[in-house]
């Protein structure tokens, strides 16, 4: 029971990254129909960002606000300097623009900062407090779930209640229509792509002290299971990335803690396909019709 | 040009591609005045508005909004030179609610005070929007994406209206309503309204100005009046 109750926690933490990564997906499949392939390594970039700073300066909080405003403008500057003028007509191309620019982050974090692991400091504690002799959460674990409840309900809020949310919601929804009511959807892209990034950016601040450490790479099995979450709610559904992170950490953390950690990749593979097979819009597809 | 002309459009020429569907294309619409553009399909009446609203990039030609050349403006500065255009289909944003929609269509207006007064007059107008605020926009019937595509527009108080074939696909007693209250708000509020329109006989019924168009040109352009009465003008180019 204490393992069942440690497993949990671990998977909801773990799954609460996977679920703001998931979301980052959303936002720009949402906006710009892409699936951002490119975003782990975006988001491994704005981490070597922080670690730069960090190092420099001492100070963890600073690299960690730095890495999240990395995040924004690589996020902004990839949608204006790259995807911006890919030819949209085949959803294939941008895809491929995406793969390559993983190469080319992966390639150039490799040149500067080599491709040992880093260590990747976690501000809190990451031992677990007990609650009654059952070993239960670590502070750190708290900061992960304070943090993305924080940001994710304030995506939430911006979308649905604020004019630049329902700019954006618009834009996406009608680009056409949008523009002749003077939305700048031009402009509400962008700021899709930067915030998307930035949570991208944030999730990988959360996500590397629990693993190995700062690497190129470090990000391509969590941009994997924060996608297999981000299809196991739809990719066209914020909540559904919520609860498709969640699931997906929770699935995880059993498999590895049960059946050993070696599985958990074939583990998040499998589940994306029986999703992609069993119910390819997502479990939270939108059951009206787009457009009437 | 009299100072009173709010829309001046000389030699427009536009189109998708090599081949141009408005081959100069010149019209005038006084301020405070309804034009209805008809003609077959094809004449290129759809297109006609999408480059004055700079959907499409007009290739020679210039288009004056009281006495503003437009040309270069991108189209989301429009609304803010006073042009609404209400397109084909309507362009009802049918994930958004009827209140989002709406205020949607003053969000631009740097007055907030004055976008809200707008937005509960246009409540006024369409009582049947007001009922069905958190509804979302495929959730109405034909008749209410109509209100609320004209009532979006209205919402940012434009000079001038720009309305793709607002009977498309509406009953008739739905569309004498919306003609009656074009008709309305220009004697209200000093509305100019550039109308294009299959339902020939509405348009003329409640239009000052009549613009018959035929493969890309303007053939006439005379009273409502003239064109509702000429029984040789009407079997040439309108058919009924």
């Amino acid at each position: 029971m204490d393992r069942f109750v440690f497993l949990t926690v671990d998977g909801l933490s773990r799954g609460a990254v996977y679920a703001a990564f998931a979301l980052a997906l959303v936002l720009i499949w949402r906006a710009a129909r892409v699936v951002n392939f490119a975003q782990g390594a975006m988001a491994v970039a704005a981490a070597y960002v922080a670690y730069t700073v960090s190092t420099a300066t001492g100070s963890y909080w600073l690299g960690f606000v730095v890495a999240i405003v990395a995040g924004l403008l690589l996020g902004a500057l990839v949608d204006r300097v790259v995807m911006r003028h890919v030819d949209h007509a085949s959803p294939l191309n941008p895809v491929i623009v995406a793969l390559g620019l993983v190469l080319l982050i992966q390639a150039v974090l490799g040149m500067v900062y080599g491709s040992e692991f880093r260590p990747a400091e976690a501000p809190f504690s990451r031992s677990a407090l007990t609650v009654g002799g059952v070993a239960v959460l670590s502070p750190y674990d708290l900061f992960v779930f304070a943090t993305i409840g924080v940001v994710v309900s304030g995506l939430a809020w911006m979308f649905a209640r604020t004019p630049v949310g329902l700019r954006m919601r618009a834009a996406a929804f009608a680009p056409e229509v949008s523009r002749l009511l003077g939305v700048n959807v031009g402009g509400m892209l962008t700021l899709g792509w930067a915030l998307a990034s930035g949570v991208g950016a944030l999730a990988a601040m959360l996500v590397l002290p629990t693993e190995l450490g700062l690497h190129p790479h470090a990000m391509d099995l969590v941009f994997v299971s924060a996608f297999t979450a981000a299809v196991v709610g739809g990719l066209d559904s914020p909540p559904g990335a919520v609860v498709g992170g969640l699931v997906v950490g929770l699935l995880l953390s059993y498999v590895s803690g049960y059946a050993g950690s070696d599985l958990t990749p074939l583990a998040v593979l499998v589940l994306l396909l029986a999703v992609l097979l069993v119910r390819p819009g997502g479990l939270f597809a939108p059951v009206a019709a787009r457009r009437v | 040009m009299t100072a009173t002309d709010l829309l001046v459009v000389r030699g427009l020429v536009a189109g998708y591609g090599a081949a141009p569907v408005l081959r100069a294309i010149d019209l005038t619409v006084p301020a405070g005045t309804i034009a209805a553009v008809v003609g077959a399909n094809g004449a290129g009446k759809t297109t006609l508005l999408r480059a004055l609203s700079g959907m499409i990039r007009p290739a020679a030609g210039q288009v004056l909004l009281a006495g503003e050349d437009l040309r270069g403006t991108p189209v989301e500065q429009l609304v803010r030179r006073g042009m609404a255009h209400v397109p084909e289909g309507r362009g009802v944003i049918s994930e958004l609610t009827v209140d989002e929609n709406l205020r949607l269509g003053g969000l631009w207006r740097r007055d907030r005070a004055d976008a809200g007064r707008a937005l509960d007059e246009v409540y006024q107008l369409f009582e049947p929007l007001a009922r069905r605020r958190r509804h979302l926009g495929h959730q109405l019937s034909g008749g209410e994406r109509q209100m609320l595509a004209l009532g979006r527009a209205l919402v940012g108080r434009p000079r001038l209206l720009l309305l793709d074939e607002p009977s498309l696909g509406l009953a008739p007693r739905v569309v004498a309503r919306t003609m009656a209250l074009l008709r309305q708000l220009r004697d209200r509020t000093g509305l100019t309204v550039l109308l294009v329109e299959q339902n020939v006989r509405s348009a003329l019924a409640v239009a000052d100005q009549g613009v018959v168009m035929s493969l890309g040109r303007v053939v006439i352009a005379a009273p409502a009046v003239q064109l509702r009465d000429d029984v040789d003008l009407r079997h040439a180019y309108l058919g009924f």
